[in-house]
């Protein structure tokens, strides 16, 4: 059994392109192309020498050595943080620009929670000289300062998306909205392993370089490619999808998947999709969402704007319900927590998104000699008003 | 013969009303749909509302956010809907997205529709290839069309293979937008028009998306059999009361 997509644009049952008709020529022109155009050795070519030169790959895998002694085992952490603009989201938006100047796109949008993959797509945009108009919560716009001034310094337009609970959601609609009014000059950067068949597949295999950096650094570090356990947070689930990839039907790797509990799974203030949500349909994807007995989708909440999300891609849908993935909900303060003592042991301050996957250690025990490589997905510069509030510094 | 076909065989250009079931008010459903019959109008499409409408725009997502404020369900819209045909004898179509469809079961769903005298279906999210290989034996169960739409983007082969699935008519969206958000129509929507006319398509075309009035109603029907408006009748909803739709209907039927 493969845990990775089919044929039909499915992982297990989950996945396919539930849009409107619409949207049905931009998703077919992206479906017929993205492999043929990706794997083409031009576009393989400036793909890795933008990582490089550009975004700084290969990230480092860093032996977390005090934080290892505190929870006796052997942690690594992968750190995307260390990426050109602060997470790993860059990866994502590399590929995709590359793709949209082949396919002869001028204009590009996308949806931003945390505002990283917002200041991404900003980012590759400037680098091409392409215009970039960028969907933002409202709610977003406010926690995520920082990152709305870089993408307006890096000349993207950012158009607050003011339905629903003005998160992450949201401007995903709009984003989507925008490209049915759209449809022949825009490419629209999808930011996650969401969204309509080709999206899921075509985010994981751009964000699949980590696992492939990991693989090569592990064996260079312990003499084998394989850890015991890989974890990574899930919002929408693209760092992870890129820290499991080249191992997914490697089952002698564990895979734990962290969601955010938010105030807690039972409080209504959440967004732990696996425990609260049931088979459904968001964005365009079959998959696993929060929603009422009535089919509306619900709005979901975290601390962490990343996180923010009431679905999650097909493919950690599929990873839940086959059991090959772990789901750990971790709370806002369990979180908050895990950022400050990562900040204080390590020398390294996390996005909030991240600090979700540093918290695991304080729920699970891990073997002494087990092997323990974490996504330390973003770098915490852009959450530091939130850290202030949160702890009075 | 299910209502739809025996409408589109009639010799006039149709005028079908779309409105989002639980706007204004929650009890308005019954009333409204039985006004418009009044009025003249060939057909409604009742919205079923859902919490994230992908095609539309700021109308039709407000009007779709006040009906679940007000408590709008697919339970409580087939109980408000149950001795409809008692007094309504145009078709009716309930239009919504997938997932609460989904949720509610689309057995179950088509079936409660079967039961209540309800003509089609029109699910903008759920593409003609999924609904022929997963859906359309039970549609057809029920008795149910299921209404495809297409725009100026969708090619030609395309199209052919949606008429090929379809039976009753086929939405034309008039241009690549979502609802409401363009109004009048330029060369580009003429010319595409004409082209799907001359495609000797077996099912009659109606227009939707953008006409708002007798003179954009006039130029949609010009090639086509029909037109939907959507958008235009709810802001007309938010500005009259329910018995006053003879006020926005006759001037485009020609009948003040
Ligand atoms: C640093 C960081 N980590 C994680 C995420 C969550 O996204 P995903 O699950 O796609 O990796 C975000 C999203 O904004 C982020 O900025």
């Amino acid at each position: 059994m493969s845990y990775n997509i089919n044929e039909k644009g499915y992982y297990g049952d989950f996945g396919g392109a539930y849009i409107p008709e619409m949207l049905y020529p931009n998703i077919e022109e992206l479906r017929e192309n993205y492999l043929k155009i990706t794997s083409e050795p031009s576009f393989q070519e400036e793909f890795h020498q933008l990582l490089k030169d550009y975004v700084g790959r290969p990230s480092p895998l860093y032996f977390a050595k005090r934080l290892s002694e505190k929870y006796n085992t052997k942690i690594y952490l992968k750190r995307e943080d260390l990426n050109h603009t602060g997470a790993h989201k860059v990866n994502n938006t590399i590929g995709q620009i590359l793709l949209a100047k082949r396919l002869g796109k001028t204009r590009i949008i996308a949806e931003t929670g945390a505002g990283q993959h917002g200041v991404a797509t900003a980012t590759v945009c400037a680098l091409m000289g392409i215009e970039c108009v960028v969907y933002m919560g409202e709610v977003d716009i406010a926690r995520q300062a920082p990152n709305v001034a870089r993408m307006k310094m890096l000349g993207a337009k950012v158009v607050p998306a003011i339905s629903g609970s003005r998160t992450l959601k949201d401007a995903t609609n709009e984003a989507m909205r925008d490209w049915i009014n759209n449809p022949v000059d825009t490419h629209y950067i999808v930011g996650s392993v969401v969204g309509p068949h080709p999206y899921p597949d075509m985010v994981a295999r751009f964000q699949a370089v980590v696992s492939k950096e990991i693989k090569n650094q592990l064996l260079e570090k312990e003499g084998s490619e394989d850890p015991n356990y890989l974890i990574a947070c899930v919002g929408g689930g693209s760092n992870a999808a890129g820290t499991y990839y080249h191992y997914l039907d490697n089952e002698n790797v564990k895979i734990i998947a962290v969601e955010a509990a938010g105030k807690g799974v039972e409080t209504g203030e959440s967004a732990a999709t696996m425990v609260l949500g049931n088979e459904g349909i968001i964005h365009g994807s079959k998959t696993l969402l929060m929603q009422t007995k009535d089919g509306q989708i619900t709005e979901p909440y975290s601390i962490s704007a990343g996180l923010d999300y009431p679905g999650v891609g097909p493919m950690h849908a599929n990873l839940y319900k086959t059991g090959r993935a772990e789901f750990i909900a971790i709370k806002d303060d369990e979180a908050m927590k895990a950022g400050m003592q990562l900040s204080k042991l390590e020398g390294i301050i996390p996005a909030i998104e991240t600090s979700h996957a540093l918290a695991v250690f304080e729920t699970k025990k891990f073997k002494p000699e087990d092997i323990v490589v974490v996504n330390l997905s973003g770098r915490g510069d852009k959450d530091l008003q939130n850290y202030i509030d949160y702890f009075k510094l | 013969m299910n209502r739809i076909n025996k409408k589109l065989q009639e010799d006039k250009k149709l005028l079908s009303i779309y409105f989002t079931a639980g706007f204004p008010h929650i009890d308005d459903t019954v009333t409204i749909i039985q006004n418009l019959e009044k009025s003249g109008v060939d057909m409604i499409e009742i919205g079923l509302p859902f919490s994230d409408p992908l095609a539309d725009g700021p109308t039709i997502q407000d009007s779709s956010k006040k009906a679940l404020q007000n408590g709008m369900t697919s339970e409580l819209l087939f109980e408000q809907l149950k001795d409809i045909r008692n007094t309504v004898s145009i078709p009716l179509i309930i239009m919504g997205y997938f997932n609460p469809i989904l949720q509610y079961g689309v057995e179950a769903f088509c079936k409660k529709c079967k039961a209540i005298g309800i003509d089609g279906l029109i699910i903008p999210d759920l593409p003609v290839d999924i609904y022929h290989s997963e859906y359309k034996s039970t549609f057809e169960n029920y008795g149910l069309k299921n209404i495809f739409l297409i725009t100026p983007q969708t090619s030609d082969e395309r199209i052919h293979y949606i008429d090929s699935v379809s039976d009753g008519f086929i939405y034309m969206v008039s241009s690549a937008s979502t609802t409401g958000a363009k109004s009048g129509f330029g060369n580009i929507q003429t010319d595409y028009f004409e082209r799907i006319s001359t495609m000797n398509l077996k099912n009659p075309q109606i227009v939707g998306f953008g006409i708002s009035n007798k003179d954009t109603f006039n130029q949609a029907t010009k090639f086509a059999k029909g037109a939907i408006i959507g958008s235009a009748f709810i802001k007309h909803l938010k500005e009259n009361t329910i018995e006053d739709l003879n006020s926005f209907i006759l001037p485009i039927l020609n009948k003040h």
